[in-house]
């Protein structure tokens, strides 16, 4: 029983960093109606991007996050002007394809450049841990979560409480009423890129102080990723922040109660038995004829 | 069918089954059955993905389910190498397109954008299975096939290409069957606008899911096959992401939904990969020129080479006739064009 209650808080824990990643995701779909297959490696390239700042340049993790953010914007938003707005017709299916492209060459480039071994993100936080109860945590799964609860008020904030965040949710709503009503809304989808890819590197950074990973880590991550906001109902952030505290925490239960190596599978008996129920996830909307 | 083209797909048939006798070379041979088996795959893939526009992405955990089954079948039956497994490769298929009913059930619930998703998230869970169910899958270690022992080098390809062919010309036939058939106008109207094609009487749900699974067969097929030839299967290499995204790759460059396309993509990108593998053997190189490749065959050409040559095709014809531009060149429609090619006939 004690076990189980440690799973749980692990779980809401790790659960927030996907929460982040999973947040960035959704919204590019919701805005964009494009689904970016390559967040998982960006959220390795954010890890990779944490590690070489500490690693030359002696930086800490969190301090690092005001380069590496800000960074990984513009990166975003020169890949969805480079790569995803010159995508005219049949933009969701290949989008999909671009930015599998996209995936595989980071992850060529990082292979390159780091090689296939694998490494962790360390720091003082991550190294010592404090007590819960009989049972040691480390600081970073606290940081790492006080960080994403940041990140997503902030993002909250954005969206509900400024101009450019609603002129993101008309878009959303509507594309071609809100272009009619005057919002710019390549510039939105080519901002609202931009933050997902930010956001997926201060998931990355977390992701790394918490897993060891190597560059083919983004396969095992995107898999997640797509369940996730599956499960939320694509397009939703109410959505994605549930699912991925649910699976995460279900998932760490199931290391505890049965084993670590079938805790990925309930991941798919989950979407399995959420596609029966309910095709469209926790909060997604019905996809109707689009017209 | 005029008579001019019979002749011409006997003079291709032929020009395939003579390629081994003219090149000899083991190498060279070892390249063309791997490009023939990428062709049935990707001719396959397309008879669901071309056909119905639902892009499935997952497909090579059909590949990987015909390898293992395959390779369970001769260890537990103790099949000596040689002719026999080449009659469990149909067999291997069927297991994959039994897989490939309660997947294509489920993720068929959903429509086109959360479907891609779905195929790859099953995909991925495919995957760690192959690794954990270590009392049928052996884990990591993988199985070995039989080897056919009494082949010796020379003589060792010529089975597996012409195994190869057959399956290539049996999948392309099935293709060209649906393609011209009512039920394939069906998965056609299925990609134009489903719910129209639902409203006109189209059983869109069996429809899909049938089309599904005779992909699904056709690339556990060439998962037997493959695994055969190789030997020997991994988890890693029987569910390879990258097979997903060759398919892909071969069928947009090809040209979706038409016959030649996939065919077409894969002759020209499978012996291109082969060689990029050879050159740039370290990991990390390769994934970039494939990236990059990628990135420009869906950029540049996104209509695929078989619909593009068909338009201007076309356009030629029509100006040709009516002595100037003429107003039939409104085939901007990525669909529309796919009306015209099964009049004018893609080059199989």
């Amino acid at each position: 029983m004690k076990l189980i209650v440690e799973a749980v808080i692990t779980g809401i824990l790790t659960g927030g960093t996907y929460a982040l990643m999973a947040s960035g995701l959704t919204l590019v779909f919701g805005v964009m109606d494009i689904i970016n297959v390559g967040q998982g490696a960006l959220v390795i390239l954010g890890a990779y991007l944490s590690y070489l700042l500490q690693r030359n340049f002696h930086i800490d993790l969190f301090a690092g996050l005001l380069i590496t953010m800000p960074s990984m914007f513009i990166l975003g938003v020169l890949l969805e002007l480079a790569l995803i707005r010159p995508l005219k017709r049949d933009r969701t299916t290949l989008s999909i394809l671009v930015t599998f492209g996209i995936a595989l060459i980071i992850e060529g480039i990082l292979g390159a450049l780091f090689s296939n071994n694998i490494v962790q993100l360390h720091a003082w936080y991550v190294d010592s841990t404090f007590q819960v109860g009989d049972y040691y945590l480390a600081y970073i799964y606290i940081f790492g979560f006080a960080l994403s609860v940041a990140l997503l008020v902030g993002l909250y904030l954005l969206l509900y409480r400024t101009k450019f965040g609603y002129s993101l949710l008309a878009s959303m709503q509507n594309r071609t009423a809100a272009e009619l009503i005057g919002i710019d809304v390549e510039r939105v989808s080519a901002i609202t890129f931009g933050i997902g890819v930010a956001l997926a590197g201060a998931g990355g950074m977390v992701y790394g102080a918490t897993y060891a990973f190597n560059p083919g880590s983004l396969y095992d991550l995107i898999s997640r990723l797509l369940v996730i906001i599956i499960l939320g109902g694509m397009g939703s952030l109410r959505g994605a922040l549930i699912a991925s505290l649910g699976m995460l925490v279900i998932e760490d239960v199931t290391t505890v109660v049965w084993s670590p190596v079938w805790a990925s599978t309930v991941f798919f008996l989950l979407l399995i038995v959420f596609m029966v129920v309910r095709p469209r996830g926790l909060f997604g909307k019905l996809e109707a004829r689009k017209q | 069918m005029s008579k001019l083209r019979i002749i011409g797909l006997i003079a291709l048939v032929v020009a395939f089954a003579a390629f081994p006798q003219v090149f000899s070379n083991p190498a060279v041979i070892t390249i063309a059955i791997f490009t023939l088996l990428y062709a049935t795959a990707t001719t396959g893939w397309n008879i669901f993905s071309g056909y119905t526009g639902y892009i499935a992405l997952g497909h090579a955990a059909f590949f990987g389910v015909g390898s293992y089954a395959i390779a369970l079948m001769c260890l537990d039956w103790h099949i000596p190498g040689g002719y026999i497994p080449f009659l469990l490769v149909p067999v291997a298929g069927l297991i994959a397109a039994l897989f490939a009913i309660p997947i294509g059930w489920i993720s068929l619930r959903t429509r086109k954008h959360t479907f891609v998703v779905i195929t790859i998230a099953i995909f991925f869970i495919m995957q760690p299975m192959a690794f954990n169910l270590r009392s049928i899958t052996n884990g990591s270690t993988g199985l070995s096939l039989p080897i056919p022992s009494d082949w010796n080098r020379g003589f060792f390809n010529y089975p597996f290409y012409y195994a190869a062919l057959v399956m290539l010309i049996l999948a392309v036939g099935v293709s060209w069957w649906i393609r011209n058939s009512k039920y394939g106008l069906g998965l056609l109207a299925i990609r134009d606008d489903e719910d129209r094609a639902l409203g006109l009487g189209v059983r869109t749900g069996p429809s899909k899911l049938i089309a599904f699974v005779i992909s699904a067969f056709f690339v556990g097929m060439v998962g037997a096959l493959h695994a055969y030839y190789q030997e020997s299967i991994y988890p890693a290499f029987a569910f390879d992401p990258l097979f997903d995204i060759a398919l892909a790759l071969m069928g947009f460059l090809g040209g979706m939904g038409t016959l030649s396309g996939p065919i077409l993509g894969a002759l020209i990108l499978e012996p291109t990969q082969r060689y990029f593998t050879m050159q740039f053997s370290s990991n990390g190189y390769y994934l970039i020129i494939y990236g990059a490749l990628f990135l420009a065959i869906i950029l540049l050409l996104p209509e695929g080479i078989v619909p593009t040559l068909n338009k201007y095709w076309g356009k030629w014809k029509a100006t040709r006739h009516a002595g100037g531009p003429a107003e039939i060149i409104e085939v901007d429609t990525p669909i529309g064009a796919e009306g015209k090619q099964s009049k004018e006939g893609a080059k199989p």
